[in-house]
């Protein structure tokens, strides 16, 4: 009798979490509660201001400070070579700071003590003389002609530009517009936001003199590529680094880059001998790591009277900071920008996008998503949106009218991409039946005579996930493969590790499950380990939902390698051939006698106890996963609001939530990452951002000004299901935990604008803060660009 | 003593000016010398070796940090541990009993009401707090108890269930 796959905790149980079982009892991992012997206290002293000459630095008085052990600065950095390192977009990033700062909260000097408090203590007592120069905050003053050049420290450096970047077809563009009978335009500011997870990073670097082995526990998403680059940064052999992502408190992004603190930490180690542990205060969470957005966009749509959406032009302009430390695949400059409207069927299109570098925390990661493809959306769909009422069209119908039908999968997008399945329509149509889309209209109208102001806003997308197959995606060279390893044990447990690396998205539960629906080991007899380079195999971390389009892939294959090898020691057990051979989950039988069968486990025993003649012992194997093509999940988002005309404060009513990511492996674990990813869309549609003022001092450095939805300001969820598997991934998955960050942000605002659209108002720009609805409302003008920073006198 | 706390068989270092106090944690009386300006999450953290009381904020605003304070939900990233001279104090570790978790633990589990984990102590003592006054609590009294306590993974849904599922087993036990 074959196994029942939901008992065993395979393909489709809502599992309990495995992890949970530590977590629940304060027994997590996390690098601040790993202590080892000896070990010492690193503080970083930052820069107050965004930019400045340095013109001295006495540590001298740090030394008085008994505790006090060893103070670097960038000098110091500079004569071991250390001073700047590359960053994973063939930029460079100061360690330590030798001739300028170019951001507030930039790394100038490090304490390292025996207790965290003398080290800070120390901090304080570093003098640090600085010649202030003007800030540049934004991509205008960047690119204005007189500028000052913020990255003087490099070679042919053309004024204040990072890149400039185009992709599409622009001859078959152009003409689309001269076709077109509507052009409808959107010019949009996407604020910049940081994934501010709950754990900010750290490290703790432990070199062994008498070895010669460096050992750092870090909070990193991509525990391998850290290996990798430590070995070509700090010119030590790999295979004496050790790199090790203990349980991470989340990351969203934020804990991809290699961050100037782990690089310190570690010559902190090798100069002291002893373990240093870094951890970082939310504060320099906030002002110096990976942010996400920050990111004009503009453009256009050419609309032939019906409807039929014709051609997309775009233009972005981004604002990197000080250093263009965006992680995203090498080809692309802008990520995956070019994914803007992958759902619809339109003919031509065009993107510009220029890059920029000013004096604000270097950046941007992807927050939540797969390379800039929050943006492309958020663009995607308030474009959508204006261009609907533009035509006079309703909203839904617009959409049903313009995104690539069923039939016409596999489907090549305007720039290039291969969609390849979805059921788009069915999608729409039951979230317009669960927010009650037929009634509406008359209710809104219903409600304005009430002096009542409702909104219903959509937001329909296709994600590119599982970056990627080798011919296109890379970073700094080393192609987007994932990996995983599975040993079966004799007794039929197993342990698995893959090259992924989970932040909370539950890979010990539901890697398992895989498992257990390839080869029918129960999930709970399998232990999943990630993070250890010196023990899991190489893969490249887990962002942009690649976790399980690529390492979810590389464990389906490694099971079926397993399988293979054990239907040969079944043959053998059950003295037939193996053409003879069929397999159930959990067992092979004899075709001809059904009863006749060995489960798994006894193929285990037997591989180490009783193999056939010839064959190598053991049931163990690996699998490097390199995908044939990017996995698209679609998402369909309601979101319906009440706004009060009195004081511009929207309440959210209703938000309804359909995904499609194809096949479901733990069906509790899926929505739990749509419900969180909705929630990052409502905070920044609301209230989440990060700004400059024209000093450059970041607003926002701290939890009392970066605003975090609570339990109390958060909406309730309702979720629909849609499952139309992938038709290249082995078990059918295309990834879900970035959909609703994604495409979320632009449903909220969509549906503010519908409830003031009478005003006029075309635009208001995150974060939609009462004061700026009410302004939009009171003066029916559009609302652009950053909440002002009010100055001192 | 040349560290900020120390269990009391250690001398301090000279010039480092220690308090002697004693609290309860979790039921059992702790003595520990401690300079003054030493946080309280820290003394639980790296004195007392109880790291299920995360830092998360530092500024009381994001709750990693709370645990009980003679019953009361408290930030102790932002409290003296001096201040907790003579006092009770309930963290996560103290939530399970040998056997058995309690209610809370549980329906975080059932509930899914956690994903990377590091809010979680903080919030199932917000919750403590709330069930213990209040084991029948609607929704919003839960989504207000809580409202101290950031999450960036789960949008909270799942705790306000996890807490409900805890409430109603909370309540069949007390039957």
């Amino acid at each position: 009798m074959a196994l029942d796959e939901i008992k065993i905790g395979g393909l489709g149980a809502s599992r309990r979490r495995v992890e949970d079982n530590r977590f629940i009892r304060g027994k997590g991992n996390y690098i601040d509660d790993i202590v080892l012997p000896g070990m010492l206290h690193m503080e970083i002293l930052r820069s107050p201001v965004a930019h400045a000459r340095i013109k001295s630095i006495d540590v001298s008085k740090a030394y008085d400070i008994p505790g006090v052990r060893l103070v670097l600065t960038g000098e110091m950095m500079a004569a071991r070579n250390l001073a700047w390192m590359p960053t994973l977009s063939y930029d460079t990033q100061a360690v330590l700071a030798t001739d300028k700062v170019r951001f507030q909260g930039q790394e100038v000097a490090a304490v390292i003590a025996d207790d965290p408090y003398i080290a800070k203590d120390a901090c304080e007592a570093i003098v640090v003389e600085y010649e202030q120069l003007p800030a540049i905050v934004n991509p205008m003053q960047a690119m204005a002609a007189d500028s000052v050049v913020i990255r003087d420290d490099k070679e042919n450096q053309p004024g204040n530009k990072v890149f400039d970047w185009e992709i599409g077809d622009k001859a078959a563009t152009d003409k689309a517009f001269a076709d077109a009978d509507v052009i409808s335009k959107m010019e949009l500011h996407y604020p910049r936001s940081h994934p501010s997870p709950m754990e900010t990073c750290g490290s703790i670097a432990d070199f062994d003199r008498a070895t010669g082995k460096l050992t750092v526990y870090m909070t990193s998403q991509a525990p391998h590529i850290v290996r990798a680059a430590v070995a070509m940064v700090a010119e030590l052999p790999e295979h004496m680094i050790r790199i090790v992502s203990p349980d991470l408190g989340g990351g969203f992004g934020n804990k991809v880059p290699i961050y100037p603190g782990y690089v310190v930490s570690i010559l902190a180690s090798i100069l002291t001998e002893r373990p240093v542990k870094w951890i970082e205060d939310k504060t320099g969470n906030l002002i110096s790591t990976g942010f996400g957005r920050d990111v004009y966009l503009q453009g256009e749509l050419a609309l032939r009277k019906d409807g039929k959406m014709l051609g997309m032009r775009m233009k972005t302009i981004s604002d990197h900071g000080a250093f263009y430390a965006d992680a995203q695949p090498s080809k692309f400059k802008i990520g995956l920008m070019h994914s803007t409207f992958a759902c619809y069927d339109i003919p031509a299109a065009h993107l510009e996008s220029v890059g920029y570098y000013t004096n604000k925390a270097p950046g941007g990661v992807a927050y939540r998503c797969s390379f800039r493809v929050t943006e492309a959306m958020f663009f995607q769909e308030r474009m959508v949106h204006a261009a609907a009422n533009d035509l006079g069209m309703d909203q839904a119908e617009f959409r049903r009218m313009n995104l690539v039908k069923d039939d016409m999968f596999p489907y090549r997008t305007a720039f290039g991409f291969l969609t390849d399945s979805g059921q788009y329509g069915k999608c729409l149509d039951i979230g317009m039946k669960a927010i009650g889309y037929s009634t509406y209209k008359a209710e809104q109208a219903e409600a304005r005579k009430r002096g009542k102001l409702l909104g219903i806003g959509i937001s329909t997308m296709t994600e590119p996930l599982g970056a990627g197959n080798s011919r296109e995606y890379d970073i700094l060279g080393i192609k987007m493969f994932d990996s995983a390893e599975l040993r079966v044990h004799m007794t039929g447990k197993a342990i698995l590790r893959t090259g992924a690396m989970n932040q909370g998205q539950g890979h010990q539960t539901t890697w398992a499950q895989i498992v257990a629906h390839e080869l029918g080991i129960p999930a709970d007899d399998v232990t999943v380990e990630e993070g250890d380079t010196d023990t899991a195999p190489f893969g490249m971390g887990t962002y942009a939902s690649r976790s399980t389009p690529v390492a979810g892939a590389a464990v389906a294959m490694v099971s079926r390698k397993i399988r293979a090898k054990a239907r040969k020691i079944a043959a053998h057990l059950l003295e037939v051939s193996e053409e003879d051979i069929e397999w159930e989950l959990g067992r092979f039988y004899v075709r001809s006698n059904k009863e006749r069968g060995v489960t798994i486990q006894d193929c285990a025993l037997a591989a180490y106890s009783n193999m056939p003649d010839g064959m190598e012992p053991g049931l163990e194997n690996n699998a490097y996963y390199d995908p044939p093509n990017l996995t698209w999940p679609f998402a369909a988002y309601f979101v319906k609001v009440e706004v009060d005309a009195e004081t511009g404060v929207w309440d959210v009513l209703k938000v309804v939530a359909v995904d499609d990511c194809g096949v479901r492996i733990n069906p509790m674990v899926v929505e739990g990452q749509i419900m969180g990813g909705l929630t990052e869309a409502y905070a920044m549609a609301s209230m989440q951002y990060q700004t400059y003022d024209s000093e450059g001092n970041c607003i926002g450095a701290n939890y009392m000004d970066y605003l975090l939805p609570t339990a109390w300001e958060t909406p309730g969820f309702e979720l629909h299901e849609v499952v139309t598997p992938c038709p290249h991934h082995p078990i059918g998955a295309k990834g879900v935990g970035e959909c609703a960050t994604v495409a979320g942000p632009a449903a909220f605002v969509n549906a503010v604008i519908d409830a003031v659209g009478h005003t006029g108002v075309r635009n208001i720009d995150m974060p939609m803060m009462p004061n700026r609805v009410y302004e939009a409302l009171t003066t029916g003008k559009d609302i652009s660009g950053m909440p002002p920073v009010k100055m001192g006198d | 003593m040349t560290s900020l706390y120390d269990e009391v068989q250690a001398a301090p270092a000279p010039g480092v000016v220690t308090r002697r106090v004693t609290i309860k944690v979790n039921g059992d009386d702790r003595t520990v010398d401690v300079e003054p300006r030493l946080l309280l999450a820290h003394l639980l953290r790296q004195g007392l070796k109880m790291t299920g009381t995360h830092s998360g904020c530092d500024s009381s605003n994001c709750g990693a940090c709370v645990i009980l304070f003679d019953g009361r939900p408290i930030k102790s990233c932002t409290m003296l541990a001096v201040q907790a001279d003579g006092h009770s104090l309930e963290t996560v570790e103290g939530l399970a009993s040998a056997s058995e978790l309690h209610p809370i633990q549980e329906g975080f589990k059932e509930e899914h009401g956690l994903h990377c984990g590091f809010c979680t102590p903080g919030m199932m003592l917000a919750a403590k707090a709330l069930l213990d006054k209040n084991n029948d609590p609607t929704e919003d009294e839960i989504r207000w108890a809580l409202s101290g306590n950031l999450c960036r993974c789960t949008g909270y849904q799942n705790i306000v269930k996890s807490v409900l599922w805890a409430a109603k087993k909370m309540r069949a036990e007390s039957n």
